[in-house]
């Protein structure tokens, strides 16, 4: 009688430890993304791709961790594109949800608050989209998978300058916005500096909540600019260059990578069309490892992967291989994000679907942006690669 | 400059006939039950969206062209719109009014019916936006210098057509006759015989037709819905009603197209960074030198 209940209690508790062992045997990831408020459906892109390359790989049996097969988990967590929001999310994910890294977010709005979180709080954030310089700058922890303004500004004044034969410029941008208002002084100054002081006629700005921007619009039209640059979010823009058209200008606009929604079309509709913006790959013409990125999430999900879509799936590669290459997680939350970092910052280079990129010692990747136009059947097409 | 200073004054009549257009619902529920009813910005949201519906169904499902469904759209739109406004007030406040609740409750209760359409909506629908389908096709008219479209000029008529029309209904009807005499005395005119309940239903309805209204007219202007686009817009409707003195329809009309006004014109002779810091300071000077509005006077007849 003994002998059964200890054998009982035996198999218990080895039910019990392999019990416990199975649940050790994932690894979390975390996703700081804009599922509501003002971009939705950039975090459903990045909710999207990430979960196609969750499914290859638990798919193929699991992420392998020093010679140990993991599985992998990801937690999707809100942050209704709010910059307070990013940062209770990011909290939540790193002590709650108690994850090894944060994707996301994406806008610089979100990502300077929450970087400085994760940075505090030691743990690795990529973020795929956020191309303000305040994102990572002197903080270990953070790293993107996206280019930065002060290159960005620089290649949209070049490409304006060439195409348009631009000798003034007009810049709409949303003040709330880090990224919108730190790409808006950038673009400002690089052009100025090309071509003459009072070269940027105008210089207006907006709310992030605004819906008419017909007084912005008349004092920049009036001004005769050769073209409008409007580093804007894509909702924004569909009402920007509509409401331009309706109060009678006929030129040119230069957008930025914010542009690069596949919701743009749906909004803006034929107003947009043979416009330019600046952004972070093209799928219309992609070939190799894109191309298929691309085939594969417009075969699942039925829309052409938005360049956010694309950058998810490289910064959370990245992650996979820093994991990959620390050479095995010891099961305690803290060492093994201290590993993951280091095993971040050594690197060397990433073959990814938006392109080749190196990271520098700040964790920004130094990487190629592309000019795209916009063609008369809606689609993204390729213009101009810029490399630093 | 001249051709500047009249295209602000046509871009401030347009937006100013948006905020016009909602302040008028705020007012004549105030006018009447000394209610602001805080759900009214969200009532206008559904009844863009509500105009979205309707528009795409009539053209994809029964395939009319846009002219056509524009002159069924603007009626169902406001009935339907309408049935959302009483049904609110049915659900939410009159039970709250039968037992006899304090009027901060009530608005309180308004607030949240705000916040619930709002979410209902992000509930429903999902967060991604809707575009609004084109329905007329708009022309641009440039005449020395001034750009304005056919839409323009009818969003700024239909605002002004629909003050007069409400002004007619409170100042030469039997209804509106019973609606100023509730304002005066809520108990005595009971008394008189006069259905209470059902003037409240019909200030409703008007209040949150003409708000449905206003969704069309903004969703046609500004083709892009979202569940949050009432709530900033009504807020600023709130304020202009209360400028214009909250209560009074004259008032309310002229306020909404004073913030229109201010906030183009800041803009305009000012860089805009600063716009809701002057437009609101503006504001904030005109109603400390008149706290109850350019046309309320304290304690008498309001609406």
């Amino acid at each position: 009688m003994k002998k059964t209940i200890a054998t009982a209690l035996f198999s218990c508790s080895a039910l019990l430890f392999a019990g416990s062992v199975l649940a050790a045997d994932t690894i979390k990831i975390g996703y700081n993304i804009p599922m509501t408020g003002d971009i939705p459906k950039v975090g459903e892109s990045s909710k999207f791709s990430a979960e196609m390359l969750k499914a290859d790989i638990n798919g193929a049996g699991g992420l392998e961790v020093g010679g140990k097969k993991y599985m992998l988990e990801f937690v999707y967590e809100d942050n209704e594109a709010k910059a307070e929001s990013a940062v209770t999310t990011a909290l939540k994910l790193i002590e709650k949800d108690e994850i090894l890294a944060m994707i996301g977010p994406n806008s610089s709005k979100q990502a300077v608050p929450a970087g400085q979180v994760a940075d505090d709080n030691r743990t690795v954030m990529v973020t795929p989209w956020s191309t303000n310089p305040d994102t990572t700058k002197d903080r270990p922890w953070v790293f993107r998978a996206a280019f930065l303004d002060p290159f960005q500004g620089p290649v949209a004044v070049n490409f304006a300058v060439k195409t348009f034969g631009a000798k003034t410029a007009a810049v709409l941008y949303d003040l709330s916005n880090d990224y919108s208002k730190g790409l808006a002084e950038i673009f400002r100054d690089v052009f100025e500096e090309k071509l003459g002081k009072g070269s940027v006629v105008a210089f207006e700005s907006h709310g992030t909540k605004d819906q008419d921007f017909s007084a912005q619009l008349t004092k920049i039209i009036s001004a005769k600019p050769d073209f409008i640059f409007v580093p804007d979010n894509y909702n924004q823009v569909a009402l920007i260059v509509r409401q331009s058209h309706q109060l009678g200008y006929k030129g040119q606009f230069m957008g930025s990578d914010a542009w690069g929604s596949s919701e743009l079309m749906t909004l803006c509709g034929d107003d947009c069309k043979g416009l330019y913006f600046s952004t972070h790959y093209a799928a219309a013409g992609a070939k190799g490892a894109t191309k298929e990125f691309i085939d594969r999430y417009t075969a699942k999900y039925g829309y052409v992967p938005d360049d956010v879509a694309a950058l998810t799936w490289d910064a959370t590669n990245i992650v996979i291989k820093a994991i990959q290459d620390t050479g095995g997680l010891t099961g305690k939350l803290r060492k093994d994000r201290k590993a993951i970092r280091d095993a971040m910052s050594k690197i060397p280079s990433f073959e990814g679907v938006t392109g080749n990129m190196k990271f520098d010692e700040q964790g920004d990747p130094i990487k190629c942006a592309v000019v795209v136009r916009i063609s008369d059947s809606g689609e993204f097409e390729f213009a101009e690669s810029v490399c630093p | 400059m001249l051709a500047t200073t009249i295209q602000n004054i046509i871009n401030a009549l347009q937006w100013g006939s948006f905020y016009a257009l909602i302040a008028l619902g705020y007012t004549m529920v105030y006018g009447v039950l000394t209610l602001i009813n805080f759900a009214h910005g969200d009532i206008f949201m559904v009844g863009a969206y509500i105009a979205f519906f309707v528009a795409t169904f009539i053209l994809s499902m029964l395939g009319l062209p846009g002219w056509i469904a524009l002159a069924l759209t603007i009626p169902l739109t406001m009935i339907l719109t309408s049935a959302v406004g009483v049904s609110l007030e049915r659900v939410a406040y009159r039970p709250l009014r039968r037992k006899g609740a304090h009027r901060l409750y009530v608005v309180i209760t308004a607030l949240m019916c705000g916040l619930i359409l709002e979410h209902a909506n992000l509930a429903l629908l999902g967060a991604s936006r809707k575009a609004f389908p084109a329905l007329i096709t708009e022309h641009v008219y440039t005449i020395g210098g001034v750009t304005f479209t056919n839409l323009k000029v009818a969003v700024i008529f239909t605002a002004i057509l629909s003050f007069v029309i409400l002004h007619w209904i409170v100042t030469k009807t039997k209804v509106g006759m019973a609606m100023r005499a509730i304002s005066y005395d809520k108990f005595a005119v009971p008394l008189m015989g006069i259905p209470i309940d059902s003037i409240i239903v019909i200030t409703f309805a008007l209040g949150s037709g003409f708000a449905g209204l206003a969704g069309i007219l903004f969703a046609m202007s500004y083709p892009v819905l979202e569940p949050y686009m009432g709530a900033l817009i009504g807020w600023k409707a709130f304020i202009a009603a209360v400028v214009g003195g909250i209560g009074d329809i004259r008032g309310a009309f002229l306020g909404g197209f004073l913030l229109g006004a201010v906030e183009i014109m800041v803009v305009a002779f000012f860089p805009s960074t600063y716009r809701d810091l002057i437009a609101f300071t503006v504001l904030l000077v005109i109603l400390s030198l008149k706290p109850t509005g350019l046309f309320g006077i304290a304690k008498t007849t309001k609406i």
